[in-house]
């Protein structure tokens, strides 16, 4: 290969040298056959850096006291110099927003770019949940729509009103995404226009179901019971099935919130399902994103155009990056998801370029097949629980050195349940799965029962995984849902078919004191 | 395809908005930070902002989360010496494995602290919040270096940077139409002439007068290109002047007793009762001066440094650094141009017959001129003469005079909150 003469050198960077680099890496970018949204890049000072991180890397959001915070940890850490910036920051959105920071070196924007850019960017287009999840060209559409209704909502309303409601919503963020069916995507102007409509539409629903006239026990009632001499359960149970999405239920069966409140609702739940995926993929994402980059940067050199000057910056910037702390190690911090990640994609290159006998018995699909092809097929079909699952080989567990342990609280010690060997590696590969499972991550909740023609408590069911309790949060989680549905609300924890604990807000002692 | 963007230059207080929120919401945890801070900090301090801490449950942003207690399986890497089925004793007697509770709730739980800093600007409206100066005024207008350029029409010189171009252009209109109307008429004459010389019978014609009118309509047009389109004589500048200002200036007095009795903690306290007043003074006047005056039996005006740091022994006159005050008033801070305060600070000792001295000089002279007078006893003892004549004069000057005790350190910023808190609400 000739060797071409380098861009540049040096650390300090222009806006030219960053357009040619962008150029070559596009170039490479291609011929790896990477498909990404077209990039907008933004150069932005530290300070800019860390506004963008207390509204969780969204160009623009409603304000809340919780992005403060947030904003005032990220400077307090950073300030102190307890935390580094990230030194990019990407956006899945169409085009795709990647910010880099002016303190970055040349060879830092060139990384950020080809990891940004490129790496995250086609992941953003190619993944099946990005996909089904989010609507890349309508989100920044959408976050505008959403911080001018909730700014008209707080002149109209009072800042402390919509301040309480969106506390309340981000308290049950995390259970606003139905994980099993497909939602429809996000448009801002579609939101736009079918908003008062909508608003209009759900209040009569909501009036209608909670409407307290017996209509049809006086026409055809059915025979007197005993058991339920009110009728109060001759309809079933409502819902009827178990829903998952609270939020989306909230929304619809709330009987007291107004039309603008059932509007926020649904804007922390759409905003939380954009997020979704992110929370799922991030082993995947991260790890596609720094194979890009580490692929790239070593061609960029390969081929002249960065010298050793930067390469040897970038192989140090980039051990760190990927570099994974032993458990008993003081700097530990959980798996990184950057290690993990890069190692994975690494080795499934390694397994289709140079199988061994050993990847030819665990892998039989992909050993020896066209490595960008199957990487490619990896990148787009899965998230971190499947990811693992089917790609997570004995040699990263080796490399890595994993081991289970199993922390039971009816047991006074702790097993070690498998370790990098050869009884080990299923099971190993079993457990870290379900450690990214969120269905796992998170207790399961969802609602059981309204009780629309009774007392209108609202009870949820919290089916229990390997009877792990619930954390003490559990009450002011309760009091902010009691808020949105305004009656009694009652949370069981279930072992199968039996009731192990039940919490309830307001508690029981208030009740009785109010008579 | 991409593009690069520039945002550098762009608003970087995008999250102001959302961390004043927070402040609001937190409004009574910070006050009680900062409280707690302003008592602790020494008297060069001040200057800078705050780290505040608030318990993390209180604001914490709760979620369903998973307890502890049941069974869970945690993989973590870099193994070393476990095989499979090894059993180890829990770390620390309870919880998890210790490794990877960073991961399953990194909110919360591991810390108890939520610490930030607020600015200096959002400390100090913190320490002022609620608080007022009593009598605040704008003294007359005399002083001449207190002047404020201001607007005043439009001058025809001035620096380029304060051109007015509307003007500029509307006098180079006229001018232009001025200028060029005598030769534009000139000029269609001379057409008009060339014109009729031109529609004679070719006999008739005079070729001189044509060569004349040719070259007149050449001379004409030539002048009419050189009026200049803008010109010096046209430009218009936005006239500043400058106008007196009412002051806004004010002076502060520390006075205090050095005398034996009072013991250096006496001089802390005494120093962060300053230290408040003056950092108070500073934020509603633009220029605030301060005098210190000492006393023993005799009065010295005196620096920062010695006034606070140097011992001396001895009685006690307060009357001596009353009238001293009143000296240096009448020499340099005549009452009609500076707000005047004094803030004295002693332990309440006095000579027995000056006590009545210092009545009738606050009485007589000094208290007619000044803005707030505050007096701190910083004593755990019986009050003594001083205190009781004071009241008196606090009884004929209830708006401008008034006295507090002080115990210890810890009373400092309540007694201070106490006098200057808003009038209406007292």
């Amino acid at each position: 290969m000739t060797r071409r003469k380098p861009i540049a050198t040096g650390s300090d960077w222009n806006f030219e040298t960053l357009t040619a680099y962008e150029r070559e890496i596009a170039r490479l970018a291609d011929e790896y056959r990477l498909d990404t949204y077209p990039n907008q890049i933004e150069i932005i000072t530290s300070e800019q850096m860390m506004d963008a991180y207390a509204s969780v890397g969204m160009p623009i959001g409603y304000h809340h006291w919780s992005f403060g915070k947030q904003f005032l940890a990220v400077e307090q850490a950073y300030r102190r110099g307890q935390m580094g910036l990230a030194y990019e920051l990407v956006i899945n959105s169409d085009p795709c927003i990647a910010y880099l920071m002016e303190e970055n070196t040349l060879m830092m924007q060139v990384l950020v770019m080809a990891h940004a850019c490129y790496g995250h960017n086609s992941f953003f287009k190619g993944n099946y949940l990005f996909r089904t999840w989010t609507d890349a060209s309508a989100i920044v559409d959408y976050l505008v729509f959403a911080r001018r209704y909730v700014s008209e909502c707080e002149e109209r309303h009072g800042v402390a009103a919509v301040e309480q409601l969106l506390d309340a919503c981000h308290a049950l963020q995390n259970y606003g995404v139905d994980r099993y069916k497909r939602p429809s995507p996000i448009s801002a102007e579609e939101e736009a226009r079918r908003q008062a409509e909508r608003a209009e539409y759900l209040q009569s629903q909501v009036n209608l179901l909670w409407s307290t006239i017996p209509e049809h026990r006086l026409s055809n009632g059915p025979e007197h019971d005993e058991e339920d001499p009110l009728g109060l359960h001759q309809y079933g149970r409502y819902p009827a099935e178990p829903q998952e999405n609270l939020l989306y239920f909230i929304e619809k069966n709330a009987p007291l919130l107004e039309p603008w409140q059932r509007e926020i609702v649904r804007i922390v739940r759409k905003l939380a399902q954009y997020f979704y995926p992110q929370r799922q993929t991030q082993v995947m994402n991260e790890g596609w994103a720094t194979f890009w980059h580490y692929t790239i940067m070593n061609r960029l050199y390969d081929e002249g155009l960065i010298d050793e000057g930067v390469i040897l910056e970038f192989l140090q910037s980039h051990t760190a990056v990927v570099s994974q702390q032993g458990f008993d190690s003081p700097y530990f911090n959980g798996i990184n998801p950057y290690a993990l990640g890069f190692a994975m994609y690494s080795d499934i290159k390694r397994i289709c370029q140079e199988p061994t006998a050993e990847d030819r018995e665990w892998f039989p699909d992909i050993a020896g097949s066209d490595w960008l092809e199957t990487l490619h097929f990896a990148m787009r079909n899965f998230k971190d629980e499947s990811f693992i699952q089917q790609f997570l080989s004995p040699r990263v567990i080796r490399d890595l050195k994993l081991f289970t342990l199993v922390d039971d609280d009816q047991d006074e010690m702790l097993t070690i349940e498998a370790i990098h060997n050869e009884r080990g590696y299923r099971r190993i590969r079993e457990a870290l799965s379900v450690q990214y499972a969120l269905s796992v991550r998170e207790p399961n909740i969802q609602v059981w029962e309204a009780d629309i023609r009774g007392d209108r408590s609202l009870t949820l069911h919290h089916v229990q995984d390997r009877r792990r309790p619930l954390a003490k949060s559990v009450y002011p989680v309760l009091r902010h849902l009691h808020q949105l549905w305004g009656f009694p609300v009652k949370l069981l924890s279930m072992e199968g078919e039996e009731v192990v604990r039940r919490y309830q807000w307001p508690l029981p002692a208030d009740v009785e004191a109010r008579g | 395809m991409s593009y690069f963007i520039d945002r550098r230059l762009n608003d970087r207080h995008k999250s102001e908005v959302n961390r004043q929120r927070f402040l609001d919401r937190y409004r009574t945890h910070i006050k009680r930070s900062v409280e707690e801070a302003v008592n602790k900090r020494s008297i060069t301090d001040m200057e800078r902002g705050e780290k505040v801490s608030i318990p993390a449950r209180d604001i914490s942003e709760p979620v369903f989360q998973h307890g502890p207690g049941g069974k869970r399986t945690l993989v973590s890497p870099g193994n070393k010496e476990f095989v499979e089925g090894d059993r180890l004793r829990r770390p620390g007697g309870g919880g998890g494995g210790g490794a990877g509770e960073g991961s399953a709730s990194n909110q919360g739980e591991g810390m108890d602290e939520f610490a930030f800093s607020l600015t200096r600007e959002e400390f100090l409206d913190f320490v002022f919040d609620g608080l007022e100066l009593p009598h605040l005024e704008r003294k007359a207008l005399l002083d001449l270096e207190e002047v404020r350029p201001v607007r005043a029409g439009i001058a025809r010189e001035g620096v380029p940077a304060r051109i007015n171009i509307v003007r500029s252009m509307r006098e180079a209109q006229a001018r232009r139409i001025a200028m060029r109307a005598p030769i534009k008429r000139a000029l269609r004459e001379a057409t008009e002439a060339l014109e009729a010389e031109e529609r004679k019978d070719p006999v008739l014609r005079n070729p001189a007068r044509i060569a004349e009118l040719k070259a007149e309509i050449e001379r004409l047009e030539k002048r009419l290109d050189a009026v200049p389109f803008i010109d010096t004589y046209d430009l218009r500048y936005n006239n500043l002047i400058n106008q007196p200002q009412p002051s806004n200036k004010a002076v502060m007095f520390c006075v205090m007793d050095v005398s034996g009795s009072m013991t250096q903690s006496h001089k802390d306290i005494a120093k962060r009762f300053f230290l408040l007043l003056y950092l108070f003074l500073e934020r509603n006047y633009e220029k605030v001066e301060l005098v210190f005056v000492r006393h023993h039996t005799a009065a010295k005006e005196v620096d920062e440094d010695e006034f606070f740091y140097s011992r001396e022994t001895g009685g006690t006159i307060v009357s001596s650094a009353l009238s001293l005050v009143d000296e240096i008033i009448r020499d340099r801070y005549p009452a009609h141009q500076w707000n005047l305060y004094v803030a004295q600070a002693s332990d309440g000792d006095n000579w027995d017959d000056d006590s009545t001295t210092c009545r009738q000089l606050l009485i007589k002279s000094l208290m007619p001129r000044l803005q707030y007078f505050t007096y701190v006893e910083i004593t755990p003892h019986a009050h003594q003469a001083l205190w009781e004549e004071y009241e008196s004069v606090q009884a004929e000057f209830p708006q401008r005079f008034a006295m507090r005790q002080i115990v210890e350190a810890g009373d400092i910023y309540p007694v201070f909150r106490e006098l200057f808190r808003r009038r209406a609400e007292r």
